[in-house]
């Protein structure tokens, strides 16, 4: 693969976003984790699943849309859909999780709709689906290199914040947080993100690189900080591995990232389970 | 003249199926030093969510520096340790550091990060509540009481004008229980901050604090801490809804 890295575009732009949203992913996940929100990744990217369909289907029948890259209508749809997620929580306040199934459901609705009126999109749906190595383009190589740099401010910016909020909602309102306008600007750019992710990954396993990295994170850290820098090598670790293989192998890359992201996850687990069951230096003292 | 750093007037609350606060006006000055007391449900816990803002009155106004509550910005004068401080989920990745430099968010100002000073801050606060060995802990791995002495720190760690406390000390024992009072009293004696906090702990707060407030839905006696104790018990018993007795310190021989 590396020297192909030298020679075609599309790889390195596969390889590129596959790098970037290595970081980004899991950066973001880390928050939507200890929210407990991570289901919310899955219903947005039903959601941009709408939009792709959508778009691919204007393609076929309006001629304005054959030309329109179908990620930018994914991405809408996904905005859309966090602005309606946090709406619906406003509206369900003690049920707050009730709003992601009802989102996720409209957008595998419209969805199917979209996609049984074109008969079947054949080869170009299974990469949204599943990612893809060769349909990376420069431009959404550019739409990849923004987002990213939208993230990093935003979190850079906004950390002690979004701890604050993520920790303790209560006590981040009675010091004065703006948690309503933080918390909106946070959804709209974990839908970008998913927007940006779905082509090397797909739509179905976006939520996967948002998550499964930061459930291993959690085990290994201690500190907020320390979760946040797991997170991320284990993320980029991934989208390294899966791209790798998913070339060579030629399978599609979110299999095979999302699929070394467990193998990490479970080997993470084994460790430290193995690593408590050894009683530690202080027991063995304690014993003796 | 002394500047009064809560006012509420005349405020009412119901939550949907029963009115929970009648006509509560209480007034806190600089320098005080206020025990709300109350038996359970009698509405502690909801007043102090009004006075913060997180609830809204039905009816009558909260102030707060002299501001109207909805509209007060100046969020860093106020210390808050909540009654249900460690609900929190115990997985969570922070340490005892990261979630006392938490307490500094407002301070520091939006765009800014924590400085070095910031986090010497943080360990001065711990070290207050003697809790300094465990900053690098994580907060989960901690037993509900070094939990709470965590909050209360997070509370302290910005140099509050106010401190609202609602109940700190459940699950803390004895010995740290009073040393924390003996803290607040230095808090409230040498340093001038007001203190409004909810306690059970009648005999012990009622000694230390320099005004008394008892609630049962509405206000039943507010005033200075020596006439709370010349009440005699069937009075407080009346309002309380039980038999009360007061165990004076002089007969506990302290
Ligand atoms: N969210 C709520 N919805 C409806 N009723 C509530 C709610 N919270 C409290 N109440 C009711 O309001 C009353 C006052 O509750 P509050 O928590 O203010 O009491 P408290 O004085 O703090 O009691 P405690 O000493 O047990 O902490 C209780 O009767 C309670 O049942
Ligand atoms: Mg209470």
């Amino acid at each position: 693969m590396i020297s192909a890295l030298f020679t075609y575009e599309f790889l390195q732009n596969a390889f590129l976003s596959g790098l970037i949203i290595g970081v980004i992913a899991p950066l973001l996940g880390l928050f939507i984790v200890v929210r407990r929100l991570a289901l919310i990744a899955d219903a947005l990217s039903h959601v941009a699943l709408a939009g792709i369909a959508g778009s691919l289907f204007l393609s076929q029948s309006v001629l304005m849309f054959s030309a329109l890259n179908p990620v930018y209508l994914g991405m809408a749809s996904a905005v859309g859909g966090s602005l309606l997620i946090e709406k619906l929580r406003g509206a369900y306040k003690h049920f707050e999780e009730l709003a992601i199934p009802i989102i996720l459901s409209t957008g595998i609705g419209f969805g199917a709709i979209f996609i049984s009126l074109a008969k079947g999109f054949g080869s170009d749906l299974v990469g949204y689906l599943f990612g893809s190595v060769s349909a990376v383009s420069r431009q959404d190589l550019w739409v990849v290199v923004i987002i990213a740099v939208v993230v990093v401010a935003f979190i850079r910016f906004f950390y002690k914040e979004m701890f604050a909020l993520s920790f303790d909602k209560e006590y981040a309102k009675v010091s004065g947080i703006n948690g309503k306008f933080i918390q909106i600007v946070f959804m709209i750019i974990v839908a970008l993100v998913i927007g940006a992710s779905m082509r090397i990954v797909g739509i179905l396993l976006v939520s996967s690189l948002m998550t499964i990295p930061v459930a291993a994170a959690m085990q290994l850290a201690k500190s907020f900080k320390g979760a946040l820098v797991y997170s991320i090598v284990i993320g980029e670790l991934s989208v390294l591995i899966g791209l790798f293989s998913a070339f060579h192998l030629d399978i599609a890359p979110g299999g095979t990232i999302v699929i070394t992201s467990i193998i990490i996850l479970l080997l993470v687990l084994g460790w430290t389970k193995m690593k408590g069951k050894q009683p530690s230096k202080k027991a063995k003292e304690e014993f003796a | 003249m002394t500047k009064t750093i809560i006012e509420c007037n005349d405020v009412n609350f119901r939550y949907e199926h029963s009115t929970v606060l009648e006509n509560i006006s209480l007034d806190v000055k600089e320098g005080e030093f206020w025990a709300l007391i109350g038996p359970n449900g009698s509405g502690k816990s909801t007043l102090i969510n009004i006075i913060l803002g997180l609830l809204k009155a039905d009816k009558g106004t909260v102030k707060l520096f002299g501001q109207n509550v909805d509209s007060f910005k100046q969020r860093e004068r106020i210390g808050y340790v909540s009654q249900k401080s460690n609900s929190f989920n115990s997985g969570f990745p922070a340490t005892v550091l990261e979630v006392v430099k938490s307490g500094l968010t407002r301070k520091v100002g939006l765009f800014k990060g924590f400085s070095k000073h910031d986090e010497q801050k943080a360990l001065d606060s711990l070290r207050i509540v003697k809790m300094e060995d465990f900053a690098s802990k994580n907060i989960g791995e901690l037993s509900g009481g070094q939990q709470q002495r965590v909050f209360i720190a997070r509370a302290l760690v910005g140099e509050p004008d106010l401190l609202i406390m609602d109940e700190p000390t459940v699950g803390i024992d004895q010995k740290n229980v009073a040393s924390f009072y003996s803290m607040l009293n230095e808090l409230n004696g040498e340093h001038g901050i007001a203190i409004l906090l909810v306690t059970h702990e009648i005999d012990l707060v009622t000694e230390l604090a320099t005004h008394v407030a008892c609630l049962n839905r509405s206000i039943h006696f507010h005033g200075m801490q020596s006439d709370y104790k010349k009440m005699n018990d069937t009075d407080i018993s009346l309002w309380y809804g039980h038999p009360v007795r007061r165990v004076h310190q002089e007969q506990k021989g302290i």
